[in-house]
């Protein structure tokens, strides 16, 4: 690992000071860290923002959830309040990774460093959630920008995300067997007008599977989409599963979701 | 006094682990050390035109920078091939030259090619970095089915051929085939596997100046062998100037056997530099350099009459040694495998025919199991499948084929001394529910679901022995044990093995032994290992060899000591010897009654002059003291076997294969302790399900290793895993006074095929190779679905 500056800021303010083309924000490292130890990545700063009160917590409102960005995938799976206002969202939280991985991983640093295979990302993007960062608000559907890209600005932090609370929800995952990511996952939120399906771990970076929403939006019901074949075209194909294979799991998912609202 | 042997002692070693006491190479340090970072190869096969090591020599902190022109000039000796295998045709096995820091030709990715040395990590690291190799890249050639038809990669080795080795007679099996009313056929790929001890390797090497000793610390499952090879094959040092000390070692499953170019490496610089060094692997090198397992690509057929009697076997194998042939390399694909792979059965003409090749992977050698994992998923599949096409139940079949008696005179090699291969499929059958089976398919079947049963019969070969006929199938060593036994004048025992425990439980069952021997209770009793200066010599432990080679060289050496405690009992209690029976350790003399416990006798063995009325108890002709040693060469291998039967349920939609059930049912003779035994048949069926479900090693066509993480390499886990049903027959071992067979490697041999039968079952007899992977399993179950639909 090479040399850095490590930082404690008190605040976001001084936390965003420091930010520079050469640094990182440090929430849980279960992606930093292993990229510096493994030469991936090399930062001037790491600005470690745990200790920043403010970022971490759970607050649910009648129509809202809204997650510090520090609060871990722990915190959020065991949270009672979060379990009434959105149960998938805390059965997302309890399947991420494993447990080491839940005690430290963040909401924060899941999103910013959206990962194609991360399973928060498509909890934003099904339940309409908004980004809330230092200095703006940016909803779900803007935020996720690319592989690994997301709107966020140079010292731009995120501080918390406001999902909204929907009629139904639930969270389906083909873990990859070795790491525990998604090979895909599926998020299906049923609001008051809509349906959202979103899915991870297809594609180069979450989306809402318009065509899997729309047969749901007109009748939400398992059979709408049963066995529905969905392109596989521009879906992923590595040495864990192919694109045929990502887009089976993706509608047989989709399905299981539907059944389990 | 109750037995030991037999009972559930707990461990005494778990206090130290569980509290993390454990004191491991890594954490060994030495004052002034410096710390090593390898140059390694990004390249699978690449001509290595020059190193330039100027600017890793000004980087800060830098000690010294060492290449392999440096150690070619020191004359500094190779890697090598512990077995010497002869081809068909007599020729001798090509063996090509593996420096410890390749000079001119790199041959896969990870191979060292320099060293550098600094004050720190961070800064061995940067200087790392700065070393600047110019690479010629070559094509590499790195699927083992098409070296033979690649250019070579070795000078010398034509066609990427180490040797072409046959065992049998390929004219009888022609003749049997030809009178078959059936030939089942198989083609098979044994899926390459990384070991991934949970330790990592590392060393740390201390060269003291004034003796002239190098002390290595290393994560050897052999200290005492690699003492030899360094010194006898590297020149490292002599074998009176180099201590190898292995501590505690988290793990070897074959990987530690290997003296690797880090340990030659970092013994020879610390002379050169005069400075300890400490070398700890980062997973990625254990992934890219400890030696892998398995990677056979087989085709092998079985001759059957319609009523299910097996008439003939054929082999025809590809073993991939990968870029060099290592410490059992070559023997692992051949006398390991060949001569198991007719199984447990009866079959009156067979043949193995083996080709090893060099590919541009990390180096293949032994890994749990070695070779008769190859050689059980070989004979295994073809039985299950030869059920299947005779329409006869696979159990049926199995015992139909079985040897009616023991000794058993195995086709090829092995006469197995003792077995009950009927009893232990009875068992595991009821154990199982296998009657049961087909109720629980049609609830998987209503369900959505596709159960299937798997079997498999297995035997092994272990303890490879004895040395005599080891040595005349080309082993370079002898394959006995020993053990030296100090008993202490105040009454403690250290027993001296040879063998080495990284996960086997020696500190307590060898305690076990030796306490039942002397009758004292076991606390008494310290079991010392892995380490040179301490003990006489040792062969380490691999291949299920340590209770049955090394725990009988302990028992011998315990009863050398009951038996020189009896002469001086007889002359401190004025009777004949004869007149003295050892009993609960305690010397009685029968008529009259009068006792000395084995304590008080130890006591008076070191105090060979006179003392208050007693005069010397040494009597005449022995000397004073209680240490016996024993170097035990067993008459045979021991050759657990046993019967393991798997359920799986298939999601047809997913792909996802579920163990639902799985029952083990082996022989290994007299049991020392059952809690032990029980875990490493737990270990070695995770493993084997791992190979069947999980792990796969993948390079891409340059020859780079795509599954070098646990990201992309999948280690099986806990909630993989259903409870296991463990069961156990009892034949003794005839070829040892204790009658116990070796266990360590058994799960690891039976589960991949018990498995792969099961999945295969599931898929109404279609056949997919390892790891059943869900991607696989869902794909199969597509065509199945499409050829119900033809059929229907
Ligand atoms: C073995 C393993 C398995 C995993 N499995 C899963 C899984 O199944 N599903 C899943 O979703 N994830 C999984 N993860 C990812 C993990 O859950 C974390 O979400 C992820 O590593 C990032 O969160 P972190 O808090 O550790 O961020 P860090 O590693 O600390 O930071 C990651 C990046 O985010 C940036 N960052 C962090 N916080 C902020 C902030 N508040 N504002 C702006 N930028 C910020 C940092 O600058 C950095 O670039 C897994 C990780 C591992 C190691």
């Amino acid at each position: 690992m090479k040399t850095f500056n490590y930082h404690t800021p008190k605040d976001v303010k001084e936390a965003s000071k420091l930010a520079s083309t050469s640094s990182a924000f440090l929430a849980g490292g279960m992606t930093t860290i292993p990229s510096l130890k493994l030469g991936l990545a090399t930062y001037k700063d790491v600005i470690d923002i745990k200790s920043i009160k403010k970022l971490s917590g759970i607050k649910v409102s009648g129509k809202s959830v809204t997650i510090g960005a520090t609060t871990k995938h722990a915190e959020v799976a065991a949270s009672k309040d979060v379990q009434k206002a959105i149960p998938a969202l805390t059965k997302l939280a309890g399947n991420i990774g494993d447990a080491q991985v839940r005690n430290r991983g963040t909401i924060g640093g899941s999103i910013s460093n959206n990962d194609p295979s991360a399973c928060y990302p498509s909890a934003c993007m099904a339940l309409n959630a908004v980004i809330h960062t230092n200095s703006r608000k940016i909803p779900a559907a803007k935020f996720f920008t690319g592989m690994f890209e997301t709107a966020l600005k140079k010292g731009e932090l995120v501080e918390a995300v406001e999902f909204e609370v929907p009629e139904k929800a639930d969270y389906q995952k083909h873990p990859n067997p070795a790491s525990r990511y998604a090979i895909i996952g599926v998020f299906v939120a049923k609001h008051k007008k809509e349906v959202n399906v979103a899915v991870t771990g297809a594609k180069s970076s979450v989306y809402i599977d318009k065509d899997l929403s729309k047969k749901l939006t007109s009748s939400f019901s398992s059979s709408a989409i049963e066995g529905m074949k969905l392109d596989h075209s521009e879906m992923n194909s590595d040495m864990h599963a192919s694109s045929e294979y990502r887009a089976n799991l993706v509608s047989l998912y989709a399905k299981k979701a539907v059944e389990a609202c | 006094m109750a037995s030991l042997v037999g009972s559930r002692v707990e461990r005494k070693e778990d206090g130290r682990f569980l509290q993390g006491k454990g004191r491991y190479t890594a954490d060994i340090n030495i004052a002034n050390q410096t710390y090593a970072i390898f140059v390694r190869s990004p390249h699978a096969r690449a001509k290595i035109k020059s190193v330039d090591t100027s600017k890793a020599l000004k980087s800060s902190g830098v000690v010294g920078v060492l290449t392999g022109k440096e150690i070619a000039e020191d004359k500094i000796g190779g890697l090598i091939a512990g077995w010497a295998i002869r081809s068909e045709d007599g020729s001798e096995m090509k063996v090509p030259a593996n420096p410890p820091l390749a000079k001119d030709i790199a041959n896969f990715v990870g191979e060292p090619i320099a060293v550098v040395f600094a004050e720190t990590l961070d800064e061995a690291k940067e200087g790392a970095e700065k070393v600047k190799v110019d690479y010629k890249v070559l094509k590499a050639v790195v699927d083992p089915a098409d070296a033979m038809k690649s250019e070579a990669i070795h000078d010398g080795v034509d066609k990427n051929l180490c040797y072409d080795w046959l065992l049998g007679d390929r004219k009888a099996v022609d003749e049997a085939f030809a009178k078959a009313d059936k030939i089942i056929k198989v083609d098979l790929i044994n899926n390459r596997l990384v070991p991934n001890a949970m330790e990592p390797r590392a060393c740390v090497v201390d060269y003291n100046t004034a003796s002239e000793e190098i002390t290595l610390y290393t994560t050897s499952q052999n200290p005492h062998l690699s003492r030899l090879v360094m010194s006898a094959f590297g020149g490292v040092a002599p074998e009176n100037k180099l201590r190898v000390v292995a501590p505690d070692v988290g793990g070897g499953f074959g990987s530690k056997i290997n003296v690797y170019n880090e340990e030659i490496v970092c013994s020879w610089a610390s002379k050169k530099i005069e400075r300890p060094i400490k070398w700890v692997a980062e997973r990625t090198e254990s992934f890219l350099t400890d030696t892998h397992g398995r990677d056979h690509v087989t085709h092998a057929e079985l001759a059957v009459s319609n009523d299910g009697k097996f008439l003939g076997f054929k082999n025809e194998t590809i073993a991939n040694l990968g870029a060099y042939a290592r410490v059992f390399g070559t023997v692992t694909p051949t006398y390991l495998f060949g001569p198991c792979a007719t199984g447990v059965y009866t079959i009156p003409a067979a043949y193995s025919n083996v080709k090893a090749v060099y590919t541009n992977t990390a180096p293949v050698d032994a890994y749990r199991g070695a070779g008769r994992p190859e050689a059980t998923y070989t004979i295994e599949r073809l039985v299950e499948k030869a059920a299947m096409e005779l329409g006869i139940d696979k159990t049926e079949i199995r015992m139909k084929n079985f040897p009616s008696e023991f000794p058993f005179k195995q086709t090829l090699v092995h006469t197995v001394d003792s077995g009950d291969y009927v009893a232990g499929l009875e068992k595991a059958k009821q154990m199982a529910d296998y009657a049961g089976f087909e109720a629980r398919r049609k609830k998987s079947e209503a369900n959505g679901k596709l159960r299937g049963i798997g079997v498999s019969s297995y035997f092994e070969a272990c303890g490879i022995a004895p040395s005599a006929a080891v040595m005349s199938l080309g082993c370079g060593v002898g394959l006995w044990e020993s053990a030296e036994v100090r008993f202490n004048p105040t009454g403690q025992i250290s027993v001296f093995t040879g063998a080495h425990s990284h996960g086997q439980s020696h500190d307590t069952t060898f305690a076990q032994i030796a306490a039942d021997e002397l009758g004292v209770p076991m606390e008494n009793v310290d079991v010392v290992h892995g380490d040179t200066d301490k003990g006489t010599f040792g062969m380490g432990t691999y291949g299920s060899r340590s209770l049955t080679v090394g725990g009988i060289a302990i028992v011998n050496a315990c009863k050398k000591i009951v038996a020189k405690g009896k002469r001086v009992a007889a002359k401190m209690l004025e009777v004949n010897e004869d007149e003295i029976e050892f009993k609960d350790g305690e010397f009685v003399a029968l008529k009259s009654n009068k006792k000395k416990t084995i304590g008080e006798v130890a006591f008076a063995c070191y105090l060979p002059g006179q003392r208050d009325e007693m005069k010397s108890p040494i009597p005449e002709g022995d000397e004073p003291g209680l240490i016996e040693s024993s170097f035990f060469d067993p008459a045979n291998f021991s050759f657990p076997a046993g019967s393991h039967i798997c359920e799986v349920e298939i999601d047809p939609d997913t792909g996802n294969v579920k163990v639902e059930k799985y029952t083990a049912v082996d022989d290994f003779g007299r049991i020392v302790n059952p809690m032990i035994v029980e875990g490493q048949v737990h270990g070695g069926i995770a493993q084997g399900i791992g190979q069947a479900l999980h792990e796969n090693t993948q390079y891409d066509e340059t020859g780079q290793l795509m599954t070098a993480s646990y990201m992309d390499y999948t280690m099986p886990r806990a909630d993989n895993f259903p409870e296991f049903n463990l069961g156990f027959t009892c034949t003794h071992a005839t070829s040892n006074p204790l009658g116990v067979k070796g266990c360590g490697e058994a799960g690891a041999i039976a589960s991949p095929p018990t498995v792969m039968n099961a999945v295969i079952d599931a898929l109404g007899g279609q056949e997919i190779s390892m790891p059943a992977t869900a991607e696989k399993v869902w794909k199969a179950c597509k065509t199945m679905k499409k050829s119900n639909a033809k059929a229907a």
